[in-house]
């Protein structure tokens, strides 16, 4: 066998920058001028053709991901255009993936690891929680982990048990994990692609009730800018997004819980309240400052997530935001997440989602002066 | 099978069936690829516990199970590293008994494997430890205190693993061997001749990266050898309530890879097969599992007492077995080993023993800003304020500590 992949130390410097344009510019040109209607699916799945093909030293696998392109197609057609080698499935063993892409992490390349759902990453625990999140501080920094594992979660897609869990918490609470979760379409694109070049490990989760979401998108620009590096600068690690203005209160979410606090936001206006949305982006390193500067500046707020609320990044959120803004505070913050039971079956996950009415009931709960 | 220039898969390149493989292996030795994978029916031994040379057959080698004797050269290396590594065991719990070292899980009466593990290995390849392999970690080459750190007790490991291409010693039992697994895949994706050597211990067999480490192993067709030492206790839980599988090299077979047993007191009978198993990996025939026949002289750390579970004359059994003295015995028989020779080995001992003492006995100054230092590559906002608030605390500390003394 010839020498055939580089290593990413090799790849970051010359090969990418030339194979990048190309790929940018094809892309630019294969693409509808302006803002087309992009689902999360594809804006994933582009970041993942373009961080091959950027750098030889992306590799992607799990199960199912080769021929198949993934339970959620995310990662279709990249087994086609990039070879066996470079995205293929392995066995089924979820500790196996893990273990082996941090083998392979060690070895100079960065493995783009998927987790078929939510709950079948339990299996590769030991491996994240003991070496993914560790490895870098055992080592003193002489071991980067530059890797990258996808996993789909949270419930709203009628799915049965062990295909709904909103696992986050666990990865949120295990020091030495980056966790990441887009709620748009742009910034899936931006968020996995910023991913793959951290030299930390990332947890990114994929709000699977999204994939087949669109937001109007230019594609092809948000490639090229990606490429020519005119995003630099503008990392969404630990910047959260202000994904809509108010002035009366705000509503934290992250992932699949961000079009559900905009929905709310929008009925609220409708009765002339007027409300910020925060959509946290990364929940590790999380964003104190974007968070707190909007509820100093409203007064009031509401987390809202999926997962369970015990123990949770929503209690997390609520501790950190009264530690800093406690003086600002016009009435205690509010949580709306799902109830501390086990995932619901399809029928009777309605009752336990966060909605748009359980929101407003919330907000409604702030203690407003008349 | 390439990744052309601009990485985009010219020809699709199908893994190489692991029967055909397997199929090839074999041929080389005119057995069939069950033989192949199956271990001779006896282990493999050479020179027995009184340092004689077993007759040819009478060490368990048959037809596609043939090993060469090692060169004299290897041989002598071979001891010189055994009774180093036999003094740094003994000066390692010496140690932990002067409450200079936190834990010492010695691999005393287990160094031929040790020694065998390192020594088969070429620079560019990589070796997976765990706990107990400190000795296997020092005879490839890393300094001797930094492998002490992480019993120390001042940070996690001691030494580059990038840069001896040997892991971190690792504790969660056999999750290594996947980390052995990575490294071997990428080197073989990008067309090196890398060899990975990945360790453990007979009870962590039972674990469920063991299963998955050999699976991933031998479906990429990855040259990694599985080492297991088994030294017939985890902690004090016997083989038995481990397996009943008719020896651990027996497991190899249900991966579709070779297996082999081995006398793993006898460094001889050591070097032979690991040596070969290298060449075979690196030739291409996919992972092997080696199974060496050893036992755990001493407790499984200090903190351990052995009399609970086995009897002291099990333990006298298999002190006349020791891997140290059958190898004197032997070498000094072939007359390649004479006073002077062993005068220099001894006085080689004892340095490393004199630097561990030293090495050892000196207070670390540990900086307590380290600890936010390595979590993760780019520092995030939330440990840079924990750092701050430590410093503060530490500040004010030493402030009153002053205002006291004043
Ligand atoms: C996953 C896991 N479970 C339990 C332990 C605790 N433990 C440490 S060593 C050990 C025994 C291992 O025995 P074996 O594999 O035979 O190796 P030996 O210690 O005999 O070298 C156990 C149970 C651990 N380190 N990791
Ligand atoms: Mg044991």
């Amino acid at each position: 066998m010839s020498p055939s992949i580089t290593t990413s130390s090799e790849a970051n410097g010359n090969v990418s920058a030339a194979t990048a344009r190309a790929a940018a510019s094809a892309a630019a040109s294969a693409e509808a001028a302006g803002p087309q209607p992009v689902t999360l699916a594809k804006s994933l799945n582009t970041a993942l053709v373009d961080a091959m093909q950027a750098d030889p030293s992306v590799l992607v696998f799990g199960e199912d991901v080769g021929t198949l392109g993934g339970v959620f197609r995310i990662t279709d057609g990249l087994t086609a255009t990039f070879g066996e080698q470079r995205c293929f499935d392995t066995p089924l063993a979820e500790s196996g993936i893990v273990g082996m892409a941090v083998g392979m992490a060690i070895n100079g390349m960065r493995p783009v690891i998927e987790m078929q759902f939510d709950a079948f990453a339990y299996p590769a625990f030991e491996q994240i929680v003991s070496h993914v999140a560790k490895m870098h501080n055992r080592t003193r920094g002489a071991v980067k982990l530059p890797m990258v594992i996808r996993v789909p979660y949270g419930g709203g897609i009628g799915g049965v048990e062990h295909h709904c869990d909103s696992s986050e918490a666990y990865y949120a609470h295990t020091a030495g994990l980056k966790v990441f979760t887009p709620a748009t379409v742009t910034d899936g694109y931006r968020m996995l692609r910023e991913a793959i070049d951290s030299d930390d490990p990332v947890v990114f989760m994929e709000p699977k009730k999204l994939y087949w979401s669109k937001d109007l998108v230019d594609l092809a620009a948000l490639r090229s800018s990606y490429m020519e590096g005119t995003t630099a600068g503008r990392t969404t690690e630990g910047r959260a997004a202000v994904a809509r203005p108010g002035t009366d209160a705000t509503l934290i979410a992250y992932g699949p819980s961000v079009p559900t606090a905009l929905a709310a936001a929008e009925a609220a206006a409708l009765e002339g309240r007027s409300l910020e949305v925060i959509d946290v982006r990364t929940i590790v390193p999380f964003d104190d400052a974007t968070v707190c500067e909007s509820v100093r500046k409203t007064g009031r707020a509401v987390v809202i997530a999926e997962a369970h609320g015990f123990a949770s990044v929503s209690s997390e959120i609520v501790a950190r935001v009264q530690e800093r803004c406690f003086h600002y505070l016009a009435a205690p913050i509010r949580r709306v997440t799902g109830f501390d039971i086990p995932y619901p079956a399809p029928k009777l996950e309605k009752y336990y989602l966060p909605g748009v009415d359980r929101i407003l009931d919330a907000v409604d709960d702030l203690q407003w002066e008349n | 099978m390439t990744i052309s220039a601009d990485h985009t898969a010219r020809e699709h390149a199908s893994p190489v069936p692991a029967e055909d493989a397997l199929t090839e292996a074999a041929k080389k030795f005119g057995i069939t690829a069950e033989d192949y994978m199956l271990p001779a029916r006896h282990q493999i031994e050479m020179v027995d516990p009184d340092g004689r040379l077993k007759p040819e057959g009478e060490q368990g080698t048959e037809p596609g199970h043939e090993y060469p004797l090692p060169g004299d050269e290897e041989l002598l290396a071979a001891y010189e590293q055994l009774v180093v590594g036999r003094r740094v065991n003994d000066q390692n719990s010496a140690l932990v008994r002067q409450g200079r070292m936190a834990v010492y899980p010695s691999s005393h009466g287990q160094e031929a494997c040790q020694v065998a593990a390192a020594l088969c290995l070429s620079d560019g390849d990589w070796m997976f430890p765990t706990y107990r392999d400190a000795v296997a970690v020092m005879t490839r080459g890393v300094d001797p205190v930094q492998v002490m750190t992480i019993f120390r007790g001042d940070w996690h490991g001691g030494f580059d693993p990038l840069k001896h291409k040997v892991g971190i010693q690792c504790t969660p039992l056999t999750t290594q061997l996947l980390h052995a697994v990575g490294v071997a895949h990428a080197a073989k994706l990008r067309g090196e001749d890398t060899v990975v050597l990945a360790m453990c211990g007979d009870g962590a067999t039972s674990e469920g990266d063991f299963h998955e480490a050999l699976n991933f192993a031998a479906v990429f067709h990855l040259p990694v050898i599985f080492f297991v030492q088994n030294n017939k206790y985890a902690i004090s839980v016997p083989l038995a309530h481990q397996s009943v599988a008719p020896s651990l090299a027996h497991k190899a077979v249900g991966y579709g890879m070779a297996g082999e047993r081995v006398d793993g007191n006898d460094v001889v009978a050591l070097l032979a097969v690991l040596d070969r198993a290298v060449a075979l990996a690196r030739e291409g025939s996919g992972p092997l599992l080696v199974e060496a026949n050893t036992y755990r002289m001493q407790a499984h750390t200090n903190a351990d007492d052995d009399t609970r579970y086995r009897e002291s004359a099990e333990v006298a059994e298999w002190r006349a077995k020791d891997p140290v003295n059958r190898m004197r015995a032997y070498l000094t028989d072939r007359g390649l080993l004479d006073d002077s020779v062993e005068a220099r080995i001894a006085a080689h001992a004892e340095a490393v023993a004199t630097q561990l003492r030293e090495g050892l006995s000196e207070d670390v100054p540990v900086d307590p800003q380290e600890l936010f230092r390595h979590v993760f590559a780019k520092q995030t906002p939330q440990l840079k304020e924990q750092s701050a608030l430590l410093a503060d605390e530490l500040a004010r500390d030493a402030a009153s500590t002053e205002e006291a003394g004043k």
